[in-house]
């Protein structure tokens, strides 16, 4: 197994990066700091700069200004091969024309590493994740999983100080995708390396990831712990990227939010703004006499209905007008397209954020956040 | 499912009836090589060994022979090393008239063999390099590049670049890369441009034939002169030893390659 070491911090500094000159840039002066051992995960849409920031932290992207430190170090101008840092593509970027255990050694043999520690430490690695005695097949003989297993050892072979990850599963089925999940949060915490990981699922980086640093087109939007984006966004995009939201946008006055067809108890700073409110907070019910003191209440039609089992998704359009999401774990109320129900749900649980509506299409308030 | 069977083997039959077409004429210089008489007569009355001792130990065809062989290793050498260069300046660059860069390489391939002959006999004579060994090595390397271009150049195109993304994220230089990840990876394709770069060096005629000299003459040219000045079924081992040389070095690229697969 690699030795387990300190993970390093990352620290980015105002880091740019403009493909061509007279365009957007790609990534828009962003700062970040990662800490030592944590694992941080860039999440955002394609074309929002998460996969370029992290090119610029590998060396495999010219930095058009900033800085990248490393434990303090600039890094920025350093070569990718003088980095230290491990990385693992989406497509596995195995090489073809060497088995596993010659795959794994590959960095092992740059370093100069003697022969009998290279096989010793092949091996560990392998057994590591779970690939003991396949080290003498191709890759062409592995299956896309096994293939990223290997991928996973290569890098973390040679005891990087931080590992980088580029949408790793993106390329696996579901099934696939969560086993490896499970297997990359158990090499974390057993390396202790700095983790950093990019992906455009929003389940996935909720699963895995110590913090979360949501992009959106070149910038980050909010940087947070899952629990802290999930319940406490910054913006309508990172509301609806992350999770489902009901989305009520309006004017605030008071601790009043007045949609222009509803006025709802939040709390937030007087003016424009959007209150968001998760589809597992609101309650269904059938009629008016049990209503709960001090909610939020709102008469809406049901527009759909979709039964998962365990719960129900119960689309709804609000007497305001405002489209929305119930997940209603309850089955005690019956409902069916074109009832009339009333919603209600805790005042303090709604968030108001500012009301930025270019954030988010119609479709995506109601969608499951997943950017495509 | 009937009419399918059927079908396929028509099918087969014409293919067999093509391939025939293509080597059965080729085919013939083999028996009449081993002819025992000095004569063409086909089929020969009587076998024997002596066309091959008179090919491997007249001066003239031996020494043929030997430049052939020496001029067509050091042409596969510079061809390969300078057409996998050129492939990688036009796969890895964005020159601006790279497609025009491009097409002169592959110039070789369509301008007329007899237009290039008289183009290079005329620029050698002002340079001084008939009958010279640079001025072989020169002409054939420039007829050879375009294979190597187009072999290394297809192998490229299909060459996944993270690859060698990862192999500096695990601590590999560029030239360590390039050596134990780009190049053998794409070694197919150096494999065929540089089989290729020795089986146009050797079987060379038409610029040879313009920038030979009596001293030098590579095998072509003296089978050339040999079916045109003489009545020598000594020409007839000569073309057997090429088609076996030719043939040999293919099977070997097929070899190679299937081994690579099965590995």
């Amino acid at each position: 197994m690699p030795d387990r070491t300190d993970g390093a911090s990352i620290r980015v500094e105002s880091l740019t990066k403009t493909f061509r000159e007279g365009t957007a840039p790609a990534v828009d002066a962003i700062d970040l700091d990662v800490r030592s051992g944590e694992f941080m995960t860039l999440l955002g849409p394609s074309g929002s700069g998460k996969t370029t920031t992290l090119n610029m932290v590998a060396g495999f992207e010219e930095v058009t200004s900033g800085r990248i430190l490393l434990d303090g170090d600039d890094i920025a101008r350093l070569p990718p091969y003088r980095r230290n840092l491990g990385m693992v593509f989406q497509s596995y970027a195995l090489f073809p024309h060497m088995t596993a255990a010659e795959n794994i050694a590959f960095p092992l043999r740059q370093r100069k590493v003697s022969k009998a520690e290279i096989a010793r430490r092949v091996h560990e690695t392998l057994d590591l994740v779970q690939l003991g005695g396949h080290g003498d097949r191709l890759p062409s003989q592995l299956s896309g999983g096994q293939q990223q297993r290997v991928a996973l050892a290569r890098a973390v072979v040679f005891s990087p100080r931080a590992l980088l990850l580029d949408e790793p599963l993106g390329a696996l089925d579901k099934k696939l995708r969560e086993t490896l999940q499970l297997q990359i949060a158990r090499l974390h915490s057993e390396l202790g390396i700095t983790f950093v990981f990019v992906t455009h699922d929003q389940e996935e980086a909720l699963a895995l990831s110590d913090r979360i640093a949501v992009f959106r087109d070149g910038r980050i939007e909010q940087v947070g712990t899952p629990f802290e984006l999930y319940e406490a966004p910054v913006s309508r995009f990172v509301a609806t990227f992350l999770g489902d939201s009901n989305i009520f946008a309006g004017t605030v006055r008071d601790g009043l939010l007045d949609t222009g067809g509803a006025t709802l108890h939040c709390q937030g700073p007087d003016g424009r703004g959007a209150l968001v409110v998760r589809p597992e907070r609101m309650t269904l019910h059938g009629d008016d006499r049990d209503r709960p003191a001090g909610a939020n209440q709102l008469g809406a039609e049901v527009t759909d209905v979709v039964y998962q089992g365990a719960f129900r998704r119960v689309l709804v359009r609000f007497d305001d007008g405002t489209p929305g999401l119930v997940r209603d774990s309850s089955s005690d109320v019956s409902v069916a397209v074109g009832d009339r129900v009333r919603v209600s749900w805790p005042a303090a649980t709604g968030v108001v954020v500012p009301d930025d509506a270019a954030a988010d299409s119609s479709d995506a308030t109601v969608g499951d956040g997943v950017a495509a | 499912m009937t009419d399918g069977r059927t079908l396929r083997r028509i099918l087969t039959a014409f293919g067999i009836l093509v391939a025939a077409w293509l080597v059965v004429p080729t085919l013939i210089v083999v028996p009449i090589s081993f002819s025992g008489q000095d004569s063409f007569a086909f089929p020969p009355s009587s076998w024997g060994l002596q066309h091959y001792v008179t090919f491997f130990t007249e001066a003239s065809w031996l020494n043929a022979l030997l430049v052939s062989l020496q001029l067509a290793v050091i042409v596969t050498v510079v061809a390969t090393v300078l057409g996998t260069a050129a492939a990688f300046a036009l796969a890895r660059t964005s020159l601006p008239g790279a497609g025009a860069v491009n097409g002169l390489f592959l110039a070789p391939l369509i301008v007329p063999g007899i237009v290039v002959a008289i183009a290079v006999y005329a620029t050698f004579l002002n340079w001084g390099l008939i009958g010279t060994p640079t001025g072989f090595v020169l002409a054939h390397t420039v007829l050879a590049l375009p294979f190597v271009v187009v072999n290394v150049g297809a192998s490229l195109r299909g060459f996944d670049r993270t690859l060698e993304r990862a192999a500096a994220s695990l601590g590999a230089s560029s030239w360590a890369t390039f050596r134990q990840v780009t190049l053998p990876v794409i070694r197919p394709g150096v494999a065929s441009g540089a089989l290729f770069a020795f089986v146009t060096s050797f079987d060379e005629v038409v610029v040879s034939l313009f920038i030979q000299s009596p001293q030098l003459q590579t095998l072509p040219v003296r089978m050339f002169t040999s079916v045109t000045n003489e009545v020598d079924p000594t020409i007839a081992a000569a073309s057997t030893v090429v088609l076996v040389v030719s043939t040999v070095l293919l099977g070997l690229t097929g070899l190679t390659r299937r081994s690579k697969s099965r590995a």
